[in-house]
Formats: structure tokens, sequence, C-alpha cells
């Protein structure tokens, strides 16, 4: 049986206060040193649900990421060689400043905060998961997004030499996902640098990954290296897998079945053998935040 | 070669097909409760008993083409067809129970609209007039040659779980096209071998 703890993840408030005190200790000399991306935790976000947080152990070991393999479990067992240092991301398309950035560029200055988010895969399972981030509508404002730009694409690293999966050629790589402009500039939408207060594990997407938690999980790309607006929507991988089950859409939505199942309810992850289902809620439960952005669009048409 | 192994095998009870066919399930509750499943256990479940099934349907399915090679285990096929019959009621048991909760609003929906729901059911209900009519009793009531051909829904059981098991993936998996591609290969062997019986001249 897995250790239950009576204390709910938002019992742990002091997180900001011990994290400055460490870097004090540190000192910024130390710090200038270490090349690993810092990941600070700030108060507890408006956005964040108080849901319990899916054990780090089941997050960490359960993952979807099929650069490391089809199995959920092969993502946390084959993703160790993965090198996140240096990283670069290409920032180009409709941008007034394109180039290739450093991490550390793309991350200064962007206000790091915990987003405690639920996360609903396409497979109709679900978690909660404690993020460290920012938003992505902090970057776009900094790289400076030109008028003509609707859209936001991103891609993935490939690197078939530290990424098993991406061997076999079964997907087309770069794996590829894409906002529409006003989905990316929503307060909910992050870039993601971390996961229960540490930097991001290689299975979970690190160094960097977008997080869109009103989305099915395969929206939410890892290890991004690229990031391109443009005029027109993007490719996304499983739209060009499979046209007719993944749209370039894919909102959490219980009204619109998957073609081979039923999207209606969820199984929660980490409750065990008897959990049970639970109703899935359209939107993922953040319509407040984003259902307008659909309002003039019949999300079984745009799924 | 041949005669050693089927001395061999006349001497083991075909009980002993029972219990060995419960090891698996053993392995599988013993995995669940020292968290070897891991996040999922309840899909992990469905999963190992569905495989299992399988397992024993292709190894029933196994018997005759074993015999046209001088190999005979026959003794042995109803034990096996009815530890399959055992997985496959375990595996429905679990998607009805544990993975849908018994949301029966949900499993009518997916029983009518689910295309490998509707074909995992078909060869759910198929396995079970075989499973009630294999015993002598059965055999006596219907005869033989009646007996023999409603036991040809085996073919149909086995079809039904293997593309069941390859149209639930996201994506082709291999291991389920294997599978499928035994039963495949089992029924073709019988498709050519009465072929070829009805070519030759009596």
């Amino acid at each position: 049986m897995p250790f239950e703890s009576p204390l709910r993840w938002s019992d742990v408030t002091p997180k900001a206060a011990f994290l400055n005190r460490r870097a004090v200790i540190a000192g910024a000399g130390a710090l200038a040193f270490a090349p690993r991306i810092a990941v600070a935790l700030g108060s507890v976000s408006k956005y964040s649900t108080d849901a319990e947080p899916t054990s780090r152990e089941d997050i960490t070991s359960y993952n979807n990421y099929y650069e490391f393999g089809f199995d959920k479990s092969e993502p946390a067992a084959l993703s160790g060689g993965l090198k996140t240092s240096p990283w670069s991301i290409v920032i180009d398309g409709l941008v007034d400043k394109p180039g290739t950035y450093d991490i550390a560029d793309v991350i200064k200055d962007q206000p790091l905060e915990e987003r405690i988010y639920r996360f609903r895969c396409v497979e109709a399972w679900a978690m909660v998961v404690p993020w460290q981030g920012f938003e992505l509508a902090g970057l776009l404002a900094k790289i400076g997004v030109q008028p003509s730009a609707r859209f936001v694409a991103f891609e993935t690293l490939v690197r078939p030499e530290e990424m098993p999966g991406q061997k076999s050629d079964f997907i087309e790589w770069p794996y590829r996902e894409g906002l529409r402009l006003d989905e990316a500039m929503n307060p909910l939408t992050i870039l993601a640098t971390g996961l229960y207060g540490e930097p991001m594990p290689n299975q979970n997407g690190a160094p960097i990954r977008l997080v869109v938690p009103w989305k099915y999980g395969f929206k939410s790309i890892k290890s991004i290296v690229r990031i391109s607006l443009t005029a027109e929507q993007p490719k996304t991988t499983w739209n060009m897998l499979q046209p007719g089950e993944y749209g370039f859409y894919a909102n959490v939505n219980p009204e619109v079945d998957h073609p081979r199942w039923s999207q209606a309810s969820e199984r929660p992850i980490g409750g065990g053998l008897f959990a049970g289902r639970v109703d899935s809620v359209k939107f993922n439960g953040y319509g407040e935040q984003v259902a307008s952005l659909y309002a003039s669009q019949d999300l079984a048409q745009d799924f | 070669m041949r005669e050693v192994f089927n001395a061999a095998a006349r001497r083991v009870p075909a009980w002993s097909v029972y219990l060995a066919g419960v090891l698996p399930c053993i392995w599988i509750v013993y995995g669940l409760n020292t968290g070897g499943a891991g996040p999922d256990p309840v899909r992990a479940l469905e999963t190992q008993l569905g495989l299992w099934a399988l397992k024993f349907l292709i190894a029933s399915l196994a018997i005759t083409p074993l015999r046209w090679a001088g190999i005979n285990l026959l003794k042995f096929r109803r034990a096996i067809g009815l530890v399959a019959f055992f997985y496959i009621s375990l595996h429905l048991t679990t998607w009805v129970a544990l993975d849908l909760g018994f949301r029966w609003g949900q499993i009518g929906a997916d029983l009518y609209k689910r295309p490998y729901i509707i074909v995992g059911m078909i060869g759910f209900l198929t396995t079970l007039p075989l499973a009630i009519t294999s015993n002598n009793a059965a055999i006596r009531r219907l005869g033989a040659v009646m007996w023999r051909r409603l036991h040809k829904l085996a073919y149909v059981a086995a079809m039904a779980g293997t593309i069941h098991y390859v149209m639930i993936g996201k994506v082709w998996k291999a291991e389920s096209l294997i599978y499928l591609a035994i039963v495949i290969l089992l029924l073709a062997a019988r498709a050519f071998r009465a072929l070829r019986q009805a070519q030759q001249p009596a």
C-alpha cells in the first residue's frame, strides 16, 4: 500500500520561504555556477486547484512520451540519457525578435509560479499535477507577436541517440503541437520547468514543456526546442496520425466521445483498484476561464 | 521423440491444467498487492486478464494442428478452453466493476457505440455456449456432430478476442498484431487442410 499522509499538498505552505532561505545560503555565486534551471516556488496561484495532487511517484512513472517508447513505464526507464543542458529554443515566424534563445534567457524575467492543475489524458485517465512554470503569454510579450500571427506552433527535440522511441518512424518526428493565439495567451497556459518543486524530470518533458490544462494531455508538448508564430493553423502530430480521432483543439469534453471510447468519465490515477471513475468535466473544469474562447464554435465539429 | 512426448503427456492428468491455469491469476493478484501493477492497477489487471484469455484460447486452437504433427494433447483441450473462459469472465468483470464502476449508462452506450467493445462482447458471448457444453453430458445430449459444429464457435471467439485487442490500441501495437497473426495462422491451417482433403480423390 502506498504511504498516505493526512496532510494535503496545500498544507505545505512555507515553500517560498524555504527556498528563499536556501537561495540566500547558497549565495549568488554558487547559483551563477549552477547550470540547473532554478525552480522557485511562488505563492499559491489563484489558478491552482485545491484537489490533492497525484503522488510524485505516479506522475513520474506513468507517462505517455513516445520518444521513449509506447509503454507508460518506458519514459521513466529510458529517458535517463537525455541531455537537457545546454538547451536552446528557436523562436521564429511572425515575431519581432526571432532567434535561438538559451533556455536561461527564455526563463529570465518570467515570474515562476506553482500551478496545481488537473491533467486529463485523451485515454480517459487523470491526474493532479503540481507544476512550476510561467505564463506563455509573458514569453510571447517579450518576443513580440506580430499582428498577422494567429497560431503558435511547437516542436519537441529530435535526438534518436538519446530518445530510443524515435528510432521507430511510426510518428513523423518531431512531435508537433499548436495552439490558437488566444489559447496561447490565456493565463492558464504555462511553460513548465518544474514538478513538485524540483526541476522537470526527463520523462515529464525536461527541461521545459507546455501545459494547457483544459485540453487533453497530448496537447501539452514536452521538451520544446522550437516555438513558431504562424498565420496558418499548424500541423499537429496526433491529428496528422489519425485526423478522425484527434482534432486540433482537443478540448476536454465529455459530450464529444473519442470514436473508439467514451470521454464521459475518467479514472483518477493513484486511487488503486477500487477508486472507480469520476465524471469528466467540460474544459476539464476550466470553463470559467476558457469557455468564452469557443463561444462561436461547434465543439463537436472542432473537436 | 513424439512417442516419448505423447507417453509423458498421457501420464499428466487433465486436471493439472486447471492448477496451472490459475497460476497466472495468482501472479497477477500478487502483483497488485505488491504495487508491481504500477500506478494504474485497473488497466494493468484488465490487460493481463485479457492477454491470458487470449493465450489460453490460442493454446486450445493449437491442439488440433499439433495432432496433425503427431503430438496428441487432446485430453487437455477442455480444461484449456475452460481456463480461457475463466480469464475472459474475469476480464469482463474487471471492466464492468473496476474500470467502469458499474456505470450502466456508459456500459450500455459502449456496447452500442464502440466497435472494439462490441467485438469483445461478441467474443465473450460465443464462449458462453462453449463453456456450458464443455462436459460429457452435453456431448451426449448434442451428439458428436452437432457438438463439434457448435464448438467451431471457438474460431469466432479467438478472432473476436484478438481483433478486440488490436482495436483498443491508440497505435498499432506489434504485440496485438502478433496475437492476431497467430490466430489467423491457426485458422488458415485448418482451411488449407480442409481444402486439400476436399481435392483428394476418394
